[in-house]
């Protein structure tokens, strides 16, 4: 019978890591993600998980140490966040390119300057173009179930790409929920044994990995890695249905709620989609006719997802904890390009909100609102991008 | 004397013509042979053989290895891979190697 308990989005990440049981872990400590590597170390200590745990001196060397174990042919985890992300980001390209099915917990945090160790999703989303699959979790259960998903993802045959689960600092890492750990023999049988069939060493198999590539090969070698996420897209769907039908929890790359008849919805990720079905309920009693999505897949893009979403709405608003310097938040950019080529497209909006752990309160999402149906009315968007939720007396 | 690495080089060359495969994984070992490095040189060794007693020191510390030794023990220097680095010249007791400047 599963486990019923209550624990702490890092605790449910290092359950998860346990449950999957990889052979190398390498973490390096850095708030809000700590706890996840200490968690595990307790379970190696104990003699929970038989697993190497390697202590190392950055994050850059967290990351390179899982590569190595990963080439070497066995399961790995790790777990880091904000600056700690930044450090790994030439690694990451490596993992991607190496093919090796690395699983990662991100504590979305902020980046510096100013430093702040708070929530908002630019770790993560500023990995974008590395090749690591990206889910982001709602509440603890999914940081859980995402990891397993995860891996099950990344080990494919046709993926083997790396990939990184992000739940929000502290409004998740921190807080404690209710939690259903699986029976180890039902995620032994969703996983099974990690067995690559590429990326492995073998005295009797002498092979090179990591390898030069002159101009003649450098781009076949880069294509297959995004031809690689291409497919993930259709592995995960086969994935999210598989989990479903072992654990009984339902998943999709794009999750909508009351977008049947709505005129203006909004999309975001991670736990603000909690706040944001709660705000859609209210505001459905007082008349409006608002959805809302949740996006737990942002890389490989949801774009067949996003299309679909599209043909509802009137106006579709992107509510994002996170902002691409010189433009717009990413999802938005990534929503716009992948509706680009549409006949019909409804009229689109960027709210960038929540930077560096400031609440994303329902005032704010009434102010997205009024935009919204501003823009509605006059049929037309005048700016795109809005910053809700700042402190104009600061400014 | 024949290089040491010609099956590798004609196994690699065929590997160069196979796909692409997940990682850019080289499954022929020693396929880096195909990439003739002595293209890099600027300064080359030039043997003396009358002044060489044969005492393989050229041999051991070349890096590449680009040296090997022909049936009598005498150095052989194989210009496809020797990138030109001196250490030959610098250990050798007798000065029988001689860096002098590539002329293409």
């Amino acid at each position: 019978m599963p486990i019923r308990t209550v624990m702490k989005a890092n605790e449910a990440a290092a359950w998860a890591a346990k449950l999957a049981k990889p052979k190398v872990i390498a973490a390096f400590p850095i708030t809000p993600s700590t706890l996840v590597p200490e968690k595990i170390s307790e379970f190696v200590a104990n003699g929970e998980l038989d697993a190497e745990f390697i202590k190392v001196e950055s994050e850059h060397s967290a990351i390179s140490a899982v590569v190595g174990a990963s080439a070497a042919g066995v399961r790995t985890f790790t777990a880091t966040a904000s600056q700690g992300l930044a450090l790994m980001h030439e690694v990451l390209f490596i993992a991607a390119g190496m093919r090796l099915p690395i699983v990662m917990a991100i504590g979305n945090r902020s980046l510096s300057a100013p430093i702040n160790i708070w929530n908002d999703w630019q770790d993560s989303i500023s990995q974008r173009d590395t090749g690591w699959i990206q889910f982001y979790a709602e509440n603890n259960q999914e940081a859980l179930d995402l990891i397993l998903l995860a891996y099950k993802v990344a080990e494919d045959e046709r993926v083997l790409l790396p990939a990184m689960v992000g739940f929000d600092a502290f409004i998740l890492t921190h807080t404690v929920e209710p939690v259903e750990i699986p029976d180890q023999e039902v995620v032994d049988e969703f996983l099974g044994e990690y067995e690559p069939k590429h990326a492995y060493l073998d005295p009797k198999r002498p092979i090179t990995q990591g390898t030069l590539a002159f101009p003649a090969h450098y781009m076949e070698a880069k294509y297959l890695v995004w031809d690689a996420m291409e497919k993930a897209r259709k592995v995960i769907d086969e994935a999210f249905a598989e989990f479903e039908k072992r654990f009984g929890r339902k998943y999709q790359k794009i999750e909508e709620y009351k977008t049947d008849d709505a005129e203006i919805i909004f999309v975001t990720m991670g736990s603000l989609a909690g706040t944001l079905k709660d705000w859609v309920d209210k505001k459905r009693e007082e008349g409006y006719k608002v959805g809302a999505a949740k996006m737990t897949v942002y890389r490989p893009f949801p774009v067949e997802e996003i299309r679909a979403l599209a043909k509802k709405a009137k106006v579709l608003g992107f509510i994002e904890k996170d902002i691409s310097i010189g433009l717009y938040g990413a999802v938005f950019i990534d929503a716009s390009a992948a509706l680009v080529n549409e006949s019909e497209r409804p009229l689109m909006l960027d709210f960038i909100a929540g930077l560096g752990g400031r609440d994303v309160t329902f005032g704010q999402l009434d102010d997205a609102l009024r935009i919204a149906e501003e823009a509605l009315e006059k049929g037309e968007v005048e700016k795109p991008i809005h910053w809700i939720g700042l402190r104009k007396e600061l400014l | 004397a024949e290089s040491p690495f010609k099956a590798d080089i004609e196994r690699a060359q065929k590997e160069l013509t196979e796909k692409m495969t997940p990682g850019a994984i080289a499954y022929i070992p020693g396929s880096s042979v195909i990439n003739k490095t002595g293209s890099w040189r600027v300064f080359k060794p030039e043997f003396h053989k009358d002044k060489c007693v044969r005492c393989f020191l050229c041999y051991i510390y070349c890096p590449e290895p680009a040296i090997y030794l022909d049936e009598e023990g005498y150095p052989v220097f194989d210009y496809d891979y020797c990138k030109g680095c001196g250490i030959c010249a610098n250990e050798c007791p007798t000065k029988a190697i001689e860096m002098v400047r590539e002329v293409k």
